[in-house]
């Protein structure tokens, strides 16, 4: 379990979290929405340990983040920050198997070699894993950095904003490939997701974040209608159900 | 480094081994130093001299001359010197670095306070320059620059096996350092102890900047020249290659550069302004064609 307990951060001074206390209990998909400069992503580096609290404690599976060894920490907590331009002249193939150091510390057995070629193959990455990061589009290095993520084959997985830069096609791949990643392993992932529908459709539990508060917290049929979109987003929002799921019409 | 010899065999073989192992020294110290430095800063064109320590060595050579006079200055003991320049260059090294451990986030700050300390040095520098004698003025200006000709074999020892030190530190972390290049935030989410490794390591850069330069004198553009040369020949960014690429494509342009220059161009042209020369073109040419070269 991820547990925050009245967590607040503030960034060069200026309070951007307040008070957060939530609990993410082992499996499913929680999907973290609202607008820009909501608190999204500074939430995500917070759990992950790379942006530190001004009060408050974050636990993982009872390991304070903050002061247990950080690698420790790799082995049950991955991450995938936002932005984050991949240095260096790497191939896919090696990118991914950085996901695995943790586990090897750089001598990488073989195990870690069929898992690193598993988490290829569940991106669809494998017919580019000789391919220079660099010289790869957007929505290809994005899938990379997310098979790297899940091959450090830890209980957690935060992604944060993974869609970015993926077409129609590849943004429903990813989001069903984390869907059967955690129905299959019984892996908790938590993913910053700015589509609502993607979020209604795949997540079990949507957490909305406005100004560094929650404002809504809970299954996709409590949080995507109109009356809590509008607090969030601070406009009306349609929302119509097909094939069960609350689909929100924000372009309309 | 027999081409030429003549005269006293064993006296000069023996200059010529100190000699030989100093160069060896500065030139695996240079290498070391610059590319774990680009690595942690995670910037290809940046070397350890942003850091102002070149400018501080030369604001002790200044404020020497002018307290002692160019004479006085001559009959300093070298070692006292050497040991006086290497521990107020990792000073400067240490005290810009150090606050890292707290403000892990404050890399690029860190940068500019060595970048600014070092135009406050060159300044400094530049007006005790003026007040000095026009004579003395002339031993400043020769040991601003390297000098890889007059090497004092006292000081040899120390700086070898600190720099042997580096080279097992550096190597041993070479895995990790891999990490680091992913960037802060992946490093730490691959469980890299970031505050401490980076720390750790500029603190060794650093150390290894004042010995290096304590020894021959400023080599900015050395350590770039020769790290970019050993990325092109290795043709990736893992450390284990590129350490024992640099290293030896360090090694090979000094000693080889020393034994060209001593041997062929009578020494009229100082190993270190070729040097300079040529790091300061790869420069150039790297801001120009950045990755593609
Ligand atoms: N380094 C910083 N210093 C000050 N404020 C920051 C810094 N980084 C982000 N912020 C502010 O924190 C707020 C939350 O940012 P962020 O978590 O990135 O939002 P989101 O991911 O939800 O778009 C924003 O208002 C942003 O302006
Ligand atoms: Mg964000």
């Amino acid at each position: 379990m991820i547990s925050l307990e009245t967590v607040s951060v503030s960034l060069s001074g200026t309070p951007v979290l307040h008070d957060i206390s939530l609990d993410l209990p082992r499996g499913g998909i929680t999907a973290v929405i609202g607008p820009n400069g909501a608190g999204k992503s500074t939430l995500v580096s917070a759990i992950a340990r790379l942006t530190p609290l001004r009060s408050g404690r974050i636990c993982v599976d009872g390991l304070d983040v903050f002061r247990a060894p950080t690698r420790n920490l790799a082995k049950i907590l991955a991450v995938m920050p936002q932005d984050n331009a991949v240095a260096g002249r790497l191939r896919v193939g090696e990118l991914v198997q950085f996901g695995r150091f943790p586990h090897h510390q750089g001598r990488p057995t073989q195990t870690d070699v069929a898992l690193v070629e598993a988490a290829l193959r569940t991106f669809d990455l494998w017919d580019i894993h000789d391919r220079f990061i660099d010289t790869l589009s957007g929505g290809q290095r994005q899938r990379a950095r997310a098979a790297m993520c899940y091959a450090q084959g830890t209980d957690y997985m935060l992604l944060d904003e993974p869609l970015n830069n993926l077409d129609i096609y590849y943004a429903r791949e990813l989001m069903r490939t984390l869907r059967q990643v955690a129905d299959t392993t019984g892996r908790s992932i938590v993913i910053v997701l700015h589509d609502l529908n993607h979020a209604a459709v795949h997540a079990d539990r949507i957490i909305a974040l406005r100004d560094g508060r929650v404002v809504a917290d809970g299954p996709a049929a409590e949080v995507i209608r109109p009356d809590v979109l509008d607090a969030v987003f601070g406009f009306p929002i349609r929302v119509e159900t097909i094939s069960g799921k609350p689909i929100s019409l924000h372009f309309l | 480094m027999t081409v030429n010899l003549r005269g006293d065999l064993w006296f000069a073989m023996e200059l010529r081994s100190v000699r030989l192992l100093a160069l060896m020294q500065v030139a695996v110290s240079v290498a070391l130093s610059t590319l774990v430095f680009q690595t942690i800063t995670g910037n290809h064109i940046l070397t350890p001299s942003i850091m102002g320590m070149d400018a501080l060595y030369i604001l002790i050579q200044t404020s020497l001359v002018f307290a002692l006079g160019g004479l006085g200055y001559a009959g300093l003991n070298a070692q006292s010197k050497f040991g006086v320049e290497v521990v107020l260059m990792a000073a400067l090294a240490w005290g810009l670095f150090l606050p890292l451990l707290r403000y892990s986030h404050a890399l690029v700050l860190v940068l500019l306070g060595g970048i600014v300390l070092g135009v406050l040095f060159r300044s400094l520098s530049s007006l005790l320059a003026r007040l000095i004698d026009p004579n003395d003025f002339a031993v400043v200006q020769s040991v601003s620059y390297a000098d890889f000709n007059t090497v004092n074999g006292e000081l040899l020892l120390p700086g070898l096996a600190l720099t042997l030190v580096a080279l097992i530190v550096s190597w041993r972390a070479r895995h990790r350092l891999d990490i680091v290049l992913l960037g802060m935030p992946t490093a730490i989410g691959l469980g890299i102890d970031w505050p401490v490794l980076a720390v750790g390591l500029m603190l060794m850069v650093g150390t290894l900047v004042a010995v290096s330069t304590a020894m021959v004198g400023p080599v900015t553009f050395l350590g770039l020249l020769v790290v970019a040369l050993s990325r092109r020949i290795v043709g990736s960014d893992r450390h284990g290659p590129l350490i024992i690429g640099s290293v030896l494509v360090s090694i090979i342009l000094l000693v080889g550069g020393q034994t060209l220059v001593g041997s062929y161009l009578g020494n009229a042209l100082p190993l270190g302004v070729v040097i300079e020369f040529a790091g300061g073109i790869a420069f150039v040419l790297m801001l120009f064609y950045g990755r593609r070269l």
